[in-house]
Order: C-alpha cells, then structure tokens, then sequence
C-alpha cells in the first residue's frame, strides 16, 4: 500500500504540451507512471508521441477521464490560468489534483479550495507550489525525481520540495512508502495533518518524517494531531530559524510575521508531545534511522 | 508588498471608499502649497511603512501653510524604526466623534478570509484583541460569496455596532471587499475609520498588503516601490531569488526549503567558528546553469560582508554535472573578480560525475565537501579567517 497514489492510478497531464508539461510527462513515464492522456481545449483530438509513448489529448478533464478511466490530474499549467484548471477537475470530480504551478495568486487558491468545500471535496487538491507525490516502484505524479529512493516502510510529507529530496536520499537504504510534498504556498489543499491520517491508516508505512518550514501554523496543528490521533513514530524537522521577521524566504508562505510561524515555535509544538526534532536533516535522517532500527 | 498610506488612500478613492483628500509633498514647499490648496486645518503625516507614527513624531497639525512647511521640514528628517522618512501626504484635517476598525485579510490557518471588526478602533488593534477580545469581532469570509450588504451588515453588528451607524459603515465594508479582491490584497485595513461630527462615515488610516504572485494581471509600473537594498535589486534584475542578511557566509542552493536549511545549518556550525552566520538566501531554483550561477555568484561575491561561499545542491531536476559545469563555468566567466573560497557540496542525480568535474577543475577557491553538515563547517571556519 501507499497513500493517495498507486500502481493502479492512471494519470492525465493538464498543460502536458506545454514545456514543463511535456519535460516532466516524459519523466514520469521514464519513471514507471501510468500516463494515460494530457488535456488542452486547443489542442483535442490530437495525440502526442511522448518518447515512444502515444498519448490522447483531450478538450477537458471530464472527457480525458470517460475515454482513459483517468483518476489522478497532474496540472502545469501557468499562473494566470490555473485556477480554472483546478475548478475544471474539481468540476469532473477527479479523485485527486495534483497542482505543480508556482506563482499562483492566492486569491485564485483561495477560490479553488472554496470551490472545493462547496463541491463536497470529492477531489484531493494536493499543492499547489509543490513537487506532487511520489510511491515508490508505484506511481509518481508530480515532478519528484524517481529514482532517489526505492519503495519502503517510511511515509514523507514535506512543505518543501529539495527537501523532500534531500530526506528521500538520505534515507534511501530504508525507503519510502509515499512522499508528499504539500507546497510552500500560504493556501494549500492538502495539509500535513491529511497526511498523517493517511500514513496512519497505511499498513506498508510504519514510520513518518514530517518536514515543516516557518510561516503559517500547520506544524503546530500537526502536532496536536500527532498527540491525539498518530500512533506510529513520528520525527520532524522544521526549517527557517535563522530567517528574518517580514523577509519572505522563496515560498510565499515562508515568512515569519511577529511572533507567528516561527521554526522555534513549531519545534516546540513538536517537542511538547513527544515528537523528536532533527537539527539538521541529516540529524534527522539519523533520528528516523534510530526509530526503524528499534522496530 | 506592503502599500504606503497615501498609495492606500488613492486606492481606496478609486473605489468609492470615503476618504479626506490628501496630497504627497517631498518638501516643506510642496506640503506648504498642498496645505494651501486643501485649506484649513491639515494633518502632515510621515510615510513609512512602519506603525508607531504618532509617537515618533511623524504626525503633526498644522493651521496654516507656514506651519504645514515647518511641520514637513520636521518630519522629512525623522528616521522611524530605521526607515527614512522621505515623503509627508498633507491631509484634510477632520472632526472626529468616533473610531472604528474594519479589516478583511488572507486567513491561512482556515484557508479562506478573515474579517475582523470592531465600533472601538483608533488604537493598535494587537492591543485591542489582547486586551478587550470580545469587543473585536471576526468573521470568516467564503472566498466565493464575499462580502455583499448583507454580510457587511453582519459584520458591523458582531463588531458592536447599533443597527444605524451599521447601516452607514456595510457599504464601505463592501467597497472595501471589492478593493480586497480587484487589487488582489491580502490585507485591507481601515484603522480609524471615523464617524465625522457631521455625521460621515470616513477611512481616515489605510493599511493594504498585495499579493506578489498576482502582479502579472496588475498595472502597477508606476508605483512607487520601497527601495531595495542594492544586492538585492541587482539580484532582481536577473531574476534571482535573494534577501541579503547580516553575515559573512555566502549561501546559494536550490529549492526554498534547502536553502532555508542550509542557513541554519551555517548558523549552527558558525557558533563553533567565531560566531559567523549566513549573509543571504539565494535560491537559484531548478535550472543551474552557468548563466544562473555566475550571476549568483556575482551578486553574492558583490557583498563586501561575504568572507567565503557554501554552494548546496541537491541535484533532483536538475544533475549535478550540470551544476558542477555550471560552476567552473561561472568562475571562469568572472575570472579575476571571483576571489573568495568557495565551499561545494552536491549531492543526488550524477554525483559521481559532478564531483569529478569540479576535481578536474582543481580551481584553487573550490573545496569540494561530501554532506551538507561538514561542508557548512568548513564554509564558517573559512569566512572566520
């Protein structure tokens, strides 16, 4: 098992012939992902070879999935039109979004995630600003190199996406269940705290790192979560405690506003329910090395 | 980015929202001439984006425009929490009889809006919600339905407001709504908004925060910008991700949250070295080509604070040869002008070839180190030298 993405998840691309788009299908199809078909309105009817690899392009996500079965999005398109991406899978209640796009105004996200809730939440937004999901041997959606690490006991959800990579790479000999990256945007669709349940629910993951960043206060939420509802080990790490009061740090959520979002505070929400936190991410890697080993 | 007062007021002008009219002057002539022209009783306000005015000095009544130029001339040489005061908007004076806030704003933690209202405003509102918090109302906004009459109308009442002087100030709420979401803010505040003697309902104070990522659909060019330090407008002409600090170890990596690290990482290993911290963040993104990397480096060897540099990549997207070519190609390029050490650390896609790169190189500023915790140490011992 694995959470929210698995060898069965077929994939289509919004904004797959753009350049990200079509640099990162390849990669994913490189990587074992089942990309079944990409979505551009203006480009419907048409097919893409992709390295070999014919695939479908289609005028809307709703078609996309009637003809392919399709059950995870993966969108690239551009700032400007992004929002309308995500409404549209939204609309064709896709089971899980997955938005890479950087820049996107968080009003947009604002409105997409509202749309969400009034929707009934039939799809799983994860991101947007983020590196997607990866399972190991499984599937990969998202822009998450694939061959960092292989498939293992230990469940990774992450702000940052370096981050992820480095900590995917440093615990490589164990390896991973599912990596998410959940994006440094201040709106985002999936939390930490949905992450955790779903690792907790995971019977092939039995350890979480959980990687945070200053800005915002799901950290300390997840803490809270951890202590009520998380029974397996969980160890974190927390960046940004040399990071200025009001400096924004490259994610538009990282930014410590007073005495809010601080990297302290948040390690403190961790230590304060029993949740171990690395230094370093090599101290964490070591931390979590630790809790596998005494298993 | 933060707005100035007067850049809130004209804002907030354009949409119908009450205001007194108000004139900039970088002179005491110029704020002389704008008394004049206004008429009357005016208040010079210093601005800067920085709370606290009143206090400082940075506020002054002025009768005449004699008094408007010497109360300019006062407020022109204040230095406020560090920030020069360079410009005074001449205001209308005004007749209060009472304050008020209203504010709407980006509420992260609940991934919607916040507005937060209350019929007693006029001072700090972390102290209002501190000491009085039941006299400041909040109130989530659905990011789809806004803020029409009616919830403005709901909004005035939590806050404290009687059903007449609610139904003066809902449709400024509205208007104000409407600037929150046209300008793509995520901030709007109003902190006093006044009831005038005669009976007007008057934003007298405006704060307003706009979203970075939303400035493709915005004609702003001709506003005016804070000024950046110079490292760091350098670094934004060639689209570098930097924000300068106060350090002597230069940083460039990839990825927010690695860089982000990587500067706790040299803060920690700097209190074995003499105390040195990082000097900046600078995230070269994806892509680290030559190109990004020699201007990385040329911004970041520009700062006379810098003793060495720590380049941490992780090679994901991008493979570490290529960042490795990426860096002999950049010192090449600035020759001469690159003159401090440099420390490297790669790890992840084409490791193996990237370090081999850099050892072929053997350029005598380069140290190649193996984890990013060594390497933040050798980075701080050599800018402790």
């Amino acid at each position: 098992m694995s959470i929210f993405l698995d060898k069965n998840s077929l994939i289509i691309v919004q904004g797959m012939t753009g350049s990200e788009g079509m640099k990162h299908t390849k990669r994913m199809l490189a990587g074992g992902s089942n990309i079944v078909g990409g979505v551009n309105p203006r480009k419907a009817g048409e097919s893409v070879d992709v390295d070999g690899t014919l695939l479908p392009v289609f005028g809307t996500v709703a078609e996309a999935m009637k003809a392919t079965g399709a059950n995870v999005s993966v969108i690239f398109v551009p700032p400007a039109f992004a929002k309308s991406a995500v409404m549209e899978a939204i609309d064709a209640e896709i089971g899980l979004a997955v938005v890479i796009t950087e820049g996107i105004p968080v009003h947009d996200s604002a409105s997409f995630w509202a749309y969400s809730n009034s929707k009934g939440k039939k799809t799983r937004i994860i991101g947007p600003n983020c590196p997607g999901i990866i399972s190991p041997g499984k599937s990969n959606a998202g822009i998450t190199p694939w061959n960092i690490s292989g498939a293992g006991p230990i469940g990774l959800v992450s702000k940052s996406g370096t981050l992820t990579y480095q900590m995917m790479f440093e615990l490589r000999e164990i390896g991973i269940s599912t990596a998410i990256g959940i994006g440094g945007d201040p709106i985002i669709g999936t939390t930490h705290i949905d992450a955790l349940a779903a690792f907790e629910a995971d019977p092939d993951t039995k350890a979480i790192v959980l990687i945070g960043e200053i800005g915002g206060d799901s950290e300390e939420k997840a803490a809270a979560y951890i202590k009520e509802h998380v029974s397996k080990p969980v160890v974190a790490y927390v960046a940004g405690f040399t990071a200025p009061e009001g400096k924004t740090m490259g994610h538009a959520g990282a930014i410590v506003s007073g005495s809010a979002g601080t990297a302290q505070a948040k390690k403190e929400a961790f230590e304060a329910v029993g949740v171990k936190v690395g230094k370093t991410p090599s101290e964490t890697a070591a931390l979590m090395r630790g809790v596998i080993a005494s298993l | 980015m933060d707005l100035f007062e007067y850049q809130a007021r004209d804002m907030f002008e354009s949409y119908g929202v009450p205001v007194l009219q108000g004139l900039i002057a970088d002179t005491p002539e110029q704020a002389a001439a704008a008394a004049a022209k206004i008429g009357g009783t005016v208040v010079v306000k210093a601005q800067v984006k920085a709370g606290g005015r009143g206090k400082a000095g940075g506020v002054k009544l002025a009768h005449t425009p004699e008094e408007a130029a010497s109360a300019a001339e006062a407020i022109l040489k204040l230095t406020i929490k560090g920030l020069p005061v360079n410009r005074v908007m001449v205001a209308q004076g005004a007749a209060i009889d009472k304050e008020y806030y209203f504010s709407v704003l980006l509420d992260r933690s609940n991934r919607t809006f916040l507005s937060l209202c209350s019929v007693e405003g006029g001072m700090e509102i972390e102290q209002l919600a501190e000491e009085r918090p039941e006299a400041l109302a909040k109130i989530a906004v659905d990011a789809i339905t806004g803020i029409d009459l009616a919830k403005a109308t709901e909004i005035a009442i939590a806050g404290g407001f009687d059903a007449e002087i609610a139904a003066k100030v809902a449709p400024v709420f509205v208007k104000l709504y409407e600037v929150f979401v046209k300008e793509d803010a995520t901030l709007v505040e109003v902190n006093p908004l006044i009831l005038s003697k005669s009976g007007e309902i008057i934003a007298l104070d405006g704060k307003v925060t706009l979203d970075d990522n939303a400035e493709f659909r915005h004609e702003r060019e001709s506003m005016e910008r804070d000024q950046l330090d110079p490292l760091e407008a350098k670094a934004k002409e060639s689209e570098l991700n930097y924000v300068k600090l106060d350090g002597e170890v230069g940083i460039i990596g990839n990825g927010a949250g690695l860089v982000m690290s990587t500067l706790d990482v040299v803060a920690y290993a700097g209190e074995r070295h003499g105390g040195v911290k990082p000097a900046n963040f600078l995230d070269i993104g994806g892509g680290a080509s030559a190109e990004v990397m020699a201007a990385g480096l040329d911004v970041i060897l520009g700062d006379p604070q810098v003793k060495s540099v720590f380049v941490n990549v992780f090679g994901g997207i991008t493979a570490c040869d290529a960042v490795a070519n990426g860096i002999v190609g950049a010192l090449a390029k600035l020759g001469s002008s690159a003159t401090k050490p440099l420390v490297v650390r790669l790890d992840g896609n084409n490791v193996v070839e990237g370090r081999k790169i850099l050892a072929d190189a053997n350029h005598p500023l380069v140290t190649v180190v193996d984890t990013m915790d060594e390497a933040a140490d050798k980075a701080a011992e050599l800018a402790n030298k």
